[in-house]
């Protein structure tokens, strides 16, 4: 990726001790990107560098605008950003339509492109208008606090753990809004959070951050597919496949959820045929097999091709990763299985999924 | 009320307002810059501006009439660029009031901006806001139980004044002689009955005083 090409180039070393930093990063100027990493990783200290709120020596271009160089530094008011705090910060002596205005009236009235009747329908808060910060709930807090940031008109949305500080009621209520942030907006948004299930539910390109580096970084299918990561989305080793509706079986309630190269069928939920969804499939549960296998209760069996065995965090287990069409799934199973059936790359297999989830 | 006595209430109620509007511009600078700063010069500036809660009023007098005066540094300065001499003038009354209510207007509005925290002025920041900008439009509102204190205590502190007063301003009946010293001649030449007036007059504005700085409080509480 060029320097001039929509994206975030960001590049930064400090030393502060028992705490370093040292990224280079070229990020999609599109989509959801995660930093994901546990706490200490140096998530959000790279996102208050990239806001301006922290200054450190770095290189920083956002969309071929250079923020931050040697010689000079953009400060936070003047850069076109958003930033979504992990608890909403509302400004307690505002109503949410002045916390709301208080940005938008900021923005020249030309570089306003995102509209606040929009807005108020996106994250639904039209009702919330003329209450004080003190007079909603958490999760509202946080929307308006999305709000907010987004009547900026900003060119990158940076959101630091915005539902780490909400119960999960609450966060299930945001998470389809942020969804539909990500599909209705074209804002890129840098997702900073060490929760795996809002990583693989939002992002479509993830940076993994440990001790201050780097570690992985690329499309979120991808990346969780690669069996080498030093760190894992927590326990639940698994792929995120992007999926259309293409067919319902309204007699057993089941829809057929497919990508390139197969079809999962999953339990129907009454989305429409062509409606895209995520669809998350655990390492621990996938087997494979040699042969195809009529007598199972196992309703999706795929063909494909063991691509990369791995260890696994148990001495006993191993990863195994098959591809099936264009997409990877990773399988969980015991050392002594893959040897009996004498698993190498290249074999053919039977791939068969016990569940799928769907995820937004 | 004799005409004297009410001179004394208004240049008394002139000093204390003209310090208390002074003391808001100057030692909000102040007070952000202790609440914020991490120099090792913090301590000994906040020890220097506190001095005048622990030292008798005499002796901040004493030394403003030396430093003022004709012979003082000050006063050398404020002959040459045309000002005149301060001391037993209302404007070096001024001077030393502001000097010594400074800790009654610096630490509460500082205390406010460190229960404020940078939270706030970061989330303005990031909407485009620039540092006056977001300092009228976020840290004042939200400092606003501090400020109001602060009024309270500069302007009733000043009010109360009376050995800086006497020290800087000489006893001057229109220019320097406010209430506090019109009750001591009172007392002095054995008029008690304007001095009760003005010292009950006293009594009652301290306690009104009070008593609003603690509903204040209240209200504050959610």
């Amino acid at each position: 990726m060029s320097l001039c090409s929509p994206g975030i180039k960001a590049k930064f070393k400090l030393d502060r001790g028992e705490f370093n930093l040292d990224v280079d990063l070229d990020l999609p100027g599109r989509g959801v990107t995660a930093l994901f990493g546990p706490s200490g990783s140096g998530k959000t200290t790279l996102l208050r560098l990239i806001a301006g709120l922290d200054r450190e020596p770095g290189l920083l271009k956002v969309n071929g605008e250079v923020w931050q160089d040697d010689t000079s530094f953009v400060p936070t008011h003047r850069r076109s950003l958003g930033y979504v705090f992990q608890e909403a910060s509302l400004f307690p002596h505002l109503t949410t339509r002045h916390n709301l205005e208080y940005g938008m009236k900021r923005v020249p009235r030309e570089e306003r492109r995102v509209d606040l009747g929009r807005v108020l329908d996106l994250l639904g808060i039209g009702h919330l208008l003329e209450r004080k910060p003190d007079r909603l709930s958490g999760g509202e807090r946080q929307r308006v606090a999305i709000g907010r940031a987004l009547l900026t008109s900003p060119r990158v949305l940076l959101m630091d753990e915005p539902l780490s500080a909400l119960d999960m009621a609450r966060k299930q209520e945001i998470l389809p809004y942020l969804e539909r942030l990500h599909d209705e907006l074209d804002i890129p948004i840098l997702y900073v959070s060490h929760a795996p299930d809002e990583v693989v539910r939002l992002a479509d390109y993830i940076v993994v951050l440990n001790n201050g580096r780097a570690v992985a970084e690329g499309p979120l299918a991808e990346t969780l597919a690669r069996l080498d990561l030093p760190i894992r989305l927590g326990e639940d080793v698994g792929v995120v496949l992007d999926a259309v509706i293409g067919e319902r079986d309204e007699a057993w309630h089941l829809a057929r959820a497919d990508f390139v190269g197969g079809g999962l069928w999953v339990r129907d939920n009454g989305l429409p045929c062509g409606h895209h969804v995520r669809v998350r499939i655990l390492a621990r549960d996938v087997s494979l097999s040699l042969t195809h296998r009529e007598d199972t209760s196992i309703l999706n069996l795929m063909q494909g091709t063991v691509t990369q065995i791995a260890d696994d965090n148990h001495p006993a287990l191993v990863l195994v990763r098959a591809q099936v069409g264009e997409a990877s799934i990773v399988a969980r199973l015991t050392k002594r299985s893959t040897s009996t059936l004498g698993l190498l790359p290249g074999k053919p297999v039977w791939v068969q999924i016990k569940a799928v989830a769907l995820i937004g | 009320m004799t005409p004297d006595d009410l001179i004394a209430v208004l240049l008394t109620l002139k000093l204390a307002g003209v310090t208390t509007i002074l003391l808001l511009l100057i030692a909000t600078p102040i007070a952000w810059w202790l609440a914020h700063t991490r120099s090792h010069w913090k301590e000994p500036v906040g020890a220097l501006l506190n001095l005048p809660l622990v030292m008798p009023p005499t002796v901040l007098g004493f030394y403003l009439l030396l430093t003022l005066g004709p012979q003082g540094p000050v006063g050398h300065l404020t002959e040459a660029i045309g000002l005149g001499r301060l001391p037993f003038t209302f404007w070096g009354l001024v001077v030393g009031s502001v000097l010594f209510s400074m800790p009654f207007a610096v630490q509460p509005i500082q205390n406010s901006f460190e229960v404020m925290g940078s939270r706030p002025m970061e989330v303005a920041a990031t909407l485009r806001a620039g540092f006056m900008d977001r300092f009228l439009s976020v840290a004042v509102p939200l400092a606003r139980p501090g400020f109001l204190t602060a009024i309270v205590l500069a302007f009733s502190h000043t009010v109360g004044e009376f050995g800086v007063v006497l020290m800087l301003g000489g006893n001057i009946p229109g220019e320097t002689q406010v209430v506090s010293l019109a009750i001591y001649n009172h007392v002095e030449s054995m008029e008690y009955g304007p001095a009760h007036l003005l010292a009950g007059g006293m009594v009652a504005f301290a306690f009104v005083v009070l008593l609003s700085l603690n509903l204040l409080a209240r209200r504050r509480e959610p």
